[in-house]
């Protein structure tokens, strides 16, 4: 069963795994306060994993190893791609904020962020539902322990202990529905359940039944509505720099499980569970952008975004089948649609959240809106880059969150009658009272005048990935098309396979 | 040579390069770099002049060049009668507003400087555009920087103006995006305005779509009752912001009823006619009616700027070339005339910093050069022949004669209402004995006020006594645009 290509397919997993170990076994050794030699032993493993799935996706290929238990198709390749330059730029930009905090005291940040990001690969990976669950217990582990990381921080230790009780729950309800659909169907693989229900002789309430688990599960792990309660507490409570972590790279990965268990899996079922993610996503895109208007600090701003943000991308998911035919174009328009969108929000969220850490100093934490006031004052630099991520999470063009909104409407639109033309009305609706918010933080940094009159230092590395993931957000925005054509690629190779 | 994209891209990249210079001792080099700037990009707009083909409704200067091929989008852009004298407008005005503020912005000049030079690319672009999507994406980003400009450097209460300004443009804008998606997915597949124009649409969609567009454009215009942003907004504006929003920005929503809404759905337009006409004779007699009463003097102008603008979306749904192409230059004038108003206002608030009628009088007596501009600008708004403000209201009102007795009659009315508010101001601020001590220490126009005083004056004058260069541009054009709305598409 083990054959040269089941090695090939986990490769960047083994190359984690075993740095994850090497990393905490160095760190014994390293006393520096910054912990260099384990932050650079940290960014080259992801680089090297990175490079690697890049290497992967391009080749274009799909193959599955250890009997059809992973898969290395182009669609997961980039999302562990994305997903490991995503955990670089938070460690490099969290590490003087953790620094100054004492967290880099046992090195466990490292460590922990490479498991995190095994976890990660692990559920992209999957094609089966127990290593589905296997990698979302070791992503969801490794954040529990990486929000508590501040033992002596009381909100830390509650966001904490709040995160691991909803989020065990949330575990145990993916794992009663992947149980229900394995009774109904007798396989936990995910190509033999997709044939298994196409062939139509399992009953259908029990499928259902798994379904509504499943989809409860994902709406929890991505963060929308009514399973969104957990999110604007851990994101304040965390540390800014593990609120960074959990709020990019796992997003990629929710995605990639979403995909896996909905699109390649249960198909079949899409009309069933279309309803659920449109009764989520228009609940979400209500809550997020509604409740988001009232929060003064930017964490919890940032959450309700979030909210707001998967509610939007469950509509390009919901797009891919219309009327219970499945059309391979439709298909493919929806789900890199939804792709995009994820990909870039995570692009665009990322050098927001490094604006954030980069104004907390020493025993300051900058959580208020109100202390962003007169930054452009005190760093055009900065300030700039932070509106740029704010008019693209509200959608404005040339920015790139504006295409993300354009290719998930034009999917929805396409996709459906009246029903889906009102949904996309409502949300554009909703996106002007978001567009408020992000407005607001605009307007304290430019229009305000600072508190403050120090000016905005960083280090040299933060400095540069920063600005280039400012300017990316940008350049993405005016030629948005190669990323666009990636998705699609990449969708399209793995719905053919 | 691609003119047209030089056009747009020349000040946008002018722009860009002054962010780089925030230090305050920059500021004049910065100020330099930015008049160079403006002045290029009036520059690259005058072989789109003398290269003008006239005689002719095909698009001119046409560049195609794929953009996202995921969504089969072009970098389409191209010039026809409709839209041809908005860009070099746009860029003259941009060139008036970097002078204007010379002085006066002492703060972060090189954002103040930037944030102009990117909006007036941005909007050469709407007006160039023929691609639907990249004209929403141009129309779109025009925004931010004007959403900076307001708040930045505006007024005690900029910040409530900034955002009423950006979210209800965004309201409307959001609502086109779905239309233009709309389009996208029924035409099978493509952004093209050109295509759309050709669509077959039946009945009920047409009147969405119509609907869908005039939430964008009718925001943008403003129509009369959804114009209640405007005022607030030119009241908080800097001089500059206030310039390009009436000069400009406003044309914006009016082009896109002649490149959208009009000849992609025609029947559509022919079934609402009579709602757009009774909004407009709203605006034009209500709004001359409340200009009247103001007490500030931006605000005053705002509303004749509503009044004004009612003008022009009447020529065009009366559905005569005489009406278009008075709706046109109407919307030409306007940006010269509006621009000059709104600079008088700025040239007085540098001095007093006051906008109250009340707090002026007589400042004819102490700045009698200032005061034979300002006669000659405050007459063109009210449409006296000879300046440009006649020519476009002349034409609109001659057509809806023709259209109809009692729509030219309602029509009519603006002469009058124009009058009494720009002249009753103008003996309220200019005439009469000096009013305080502020008015009689106010030094005369400097030679850098006079300069840009003195373009708008020459053009107000041009405009007025010779417009046939402006008419003959968009005759072709109007021509067949016209037959495009007389042909059904049901």
């Amino acid at each position: 069963m083990i054959d040269n290509l089941s090695w090939l397919a986990v490769y960047s997993e083994i190359v984690l795994l075993v740095m994850g170990c090497v990393i905490a076994l160095v760190d014994l050794g390293v006393t520096g306060r910054k912990r260099n030699v384990t932050h650079f032993l940290t960014l080259l493993t992801m680089g090297v994993v990175a490079g690697l799935e890049a290497l992967y996706a391009s080749s274009g290929s799909t193959f599955y190893g250890w009997g059809n238990m992973v898969v290395s198709d182009s669609m997961g390749s980039w999302l562990k791609c994305f997903a490991a330059v995503t955990m670089m730029a938070c460690l490099v930009y969290g590490r003087p904020y953790a620094g100054d905090r004492d967290m880099l005291r046992g090195g466990e940040l490292f460590s922990l962020s490479t498991f995190m990001l095994l976890g990660i690969f692990v559920m992209i990976s999957a094609n089966n539902f127990l290593v589905i669950y296997l990698g979302l217990e070791l992503l969801t582990l490794s954040s529990y322990a990486l929000v508590a990381l501040r033992r002596d921080s009381a909100t830390a230790t509650e966001a904490a202990m709040k995160y691991f009780v909803l989020g065990a729950m949330a575990s145990g309800f993916l794992l009663y529905g992947l149980s229900m659909i394995y009774g109904a169907t007798g396989t936990l693989d995910i190509g033999e359940v997709f044939k298994v229900i196409n062939a139509g002789q399992v009953r259908h309430q029990v499928l259902v039944f798994g379904v509504v688990f499943i989809v409860s599960g994902l709406a929890f792990k991505l963060v929308t509505v009514p399973f969104h309660m957990w999110a604007p507490d851990v994101y304040q409570g965390a540390p800014t720099v593990i609120t960074l972590i959990i709020s990019s790279a796992p997003k990629l990965a929710g995605f990639g499980i979403a995909m896996r268990l909905l699109v390649d899996a249960l198909l079949p079922l899409a009309i069933d569970w279309q309803q659920m993610l449109a009764v989520l996503a228009v609940a979400s895109l209500f809550v997020g952008n509604v409740i988001g208007t009232m929060q003064s600090n930017i964490k919890r701003m940032l959450a309700y975004s979030a909210i707001s943000h998967m509610g939007f991308m469950f509509l390009g998911l919901m797009s891919g089948v219309a009327n219970g035919a499945i059309d391979s174009m439709m298909a493919e328009r929806a789900y890199s649609s939804a792709m995009f969108y994820v990909v870039t929000y995570v692009l665009t969220v990322v050098p927001a959240f490094g604006v954030v850490l980069l104004l907390a100093r020493e025993g300051f934490e900058s959580e208020e809106i109100a202390d962003f006031a007169g930054l452009n004052r005190r760093s055009p630099l900065y300030a700039g880059i932070m509106c740029v991520c704010m008019f693209s999470l509200a959608g404005i063009p040339p920015l790139v969150g504006f295409y993300a909104k354009l290719s998930v409407l034009e999917a929805l639109i396409s996709s459906g009658g009246a029903l889906h033309v009102s949904i996309a009305v409502y949300a554009v609706l909703m996106s002007v009272i978001g567009a408020f918010y992000y407005l607001r933080v605009v307007k304290v940094m430019y229009f305000d005048q600072p508190i403050t009159a120090t000016t905005v230092s960083a280090p040299a590395d933060v400095r540069v990935v920063l600005t280039l993931n400012g300017a990316l957000v940008f350049l993405v925005g005016i030629l948005p098309g190669g990323l666009m054509a990636l998705c699609a690629d990449a969708i399209v190779r793995t719905l053919a396979s | 040579m691609a003119w047209l994209s030089l056009a747009i891209w020349v000040p946008i990249a002018f722009g860009c390069f002054l962010l780089f210079f925030s230090r305050e001792e920059q500021a004049g080099f910065v100020r330099w770099v930015a008049l160079l700037g403006a002045l290029l990009g009036l520059l690259v707009t005058v072989p789109l002049y003398t290269g003008f083909q006239l005689g002719t409704a095909g698009m001119q200067f046409v560049e195609n060049v794929p953009w996202i091929a995921h969504f089969h989008l072009n970098y389409h852009l191209g010039l026809d009668g409709l839209s041809f004298w908005f860009v070099p407008l746009s860029a003259f005005i941009t060139l008036i507003v970097v002078i204007a503020g010379w002085e006066s912005i002492k703060e972060r000049v090189n954002q103040y400087n930037a944030a102009f030079l990117i909006l007036s690319g941005l909007m050469i672009g709407v007006f160039s555009a023929l691609d639907g999507m990249l004209f929403y994406v141009f129309f779109e980003a025009t925004l931010i920087p004007m959403y900076l400009i307001i708040g930045v450097w505006g007024g005690p209460r900029k910040i409530y103006a900034a955002f009423k300004f950006f979210l209800y443009t965004l309201l409307g804008s959001l609502l086109m995006l779905i239309t233009v998606i709309y389009l996208y997915s029924r035409s099978g597949g493509s952004f093209d305005i050109l295509t759309w124009q050709q669509l077959a649409i039946p009945g009920t969609a047409q009147t969405l779509l119509f609907f869908g567009f005039l939430a964008a454009f009718a925001v943008k215009v403003p129509m009369w009752p959804i114009h209640t942003w405007l005022p607030d907004v030119h009241v908080e504006a800097p001089t500059g912001g206030s310039i390009i929003l009436a000069a400009i920005m406003l044309k914006l929503g009016a082009y896109g009823f002649l490149r959208f809404l009009l000849p992609i759905v025609p029947d559509a337009a022919h079934q609402w006619a009579p709602l757009i006409i009774t909004l407009s004779l709203i605006a034009v007699i209500y709004i001359g009616f409340v200009a009247i009463v103001q007490k500030d003097m931006k605000k005053l102008v705002a509303y004749s700027s509503v009044a004004h603008m009612g003008f022009v979306t009447l020529g065009f749904f009366i559905f005569n070339d005489l009406g278009l192409s008075g709706g046109i230059v109407q919307m030409i004038a306007h940006g010269f005339v509006s621009a000059a108003m709104f600079l008088c206002i700025g040239v007085l608030y540098d001095r007093v910093h006051s906008r109250e009628i009340a707090a002026y009088g007589g400042v004819i007596n102490a700045m009698p050069k200032f005061g034979a501009f300002a006669m000659l600008f405050f007459m063109a708004n009210c449409g006296l022949p000879g300046t440009a403000g006649f020519v476009g209201e002349w034409m609109v009102i001659l057509a809806s004669v023709k259209f109809n007795f009692w729509v030219g009659f309602c029509a009519a009315w603006a002469l009058i209402l124009g009058a009494a508010y720009s002249l009753w101001m103008f003996k309220r601020v200019y005439f009469g004995d000096i009013a305080n001590e502020h008015v009689k220490a106010m030094p005369d126009i400097s030679k850098r006020e006079y300069l840009i005083l003195g373009f708008l004056a020459i053009a107000v004058l041009f405009m007025g006594v010779y417009p046939k260069p402006f008419t003959d541009v968009m005759d072709a054009s109007v021509a067949h645009l016209l037959q495009q709305i007389a042909t059904s598409k049901l």
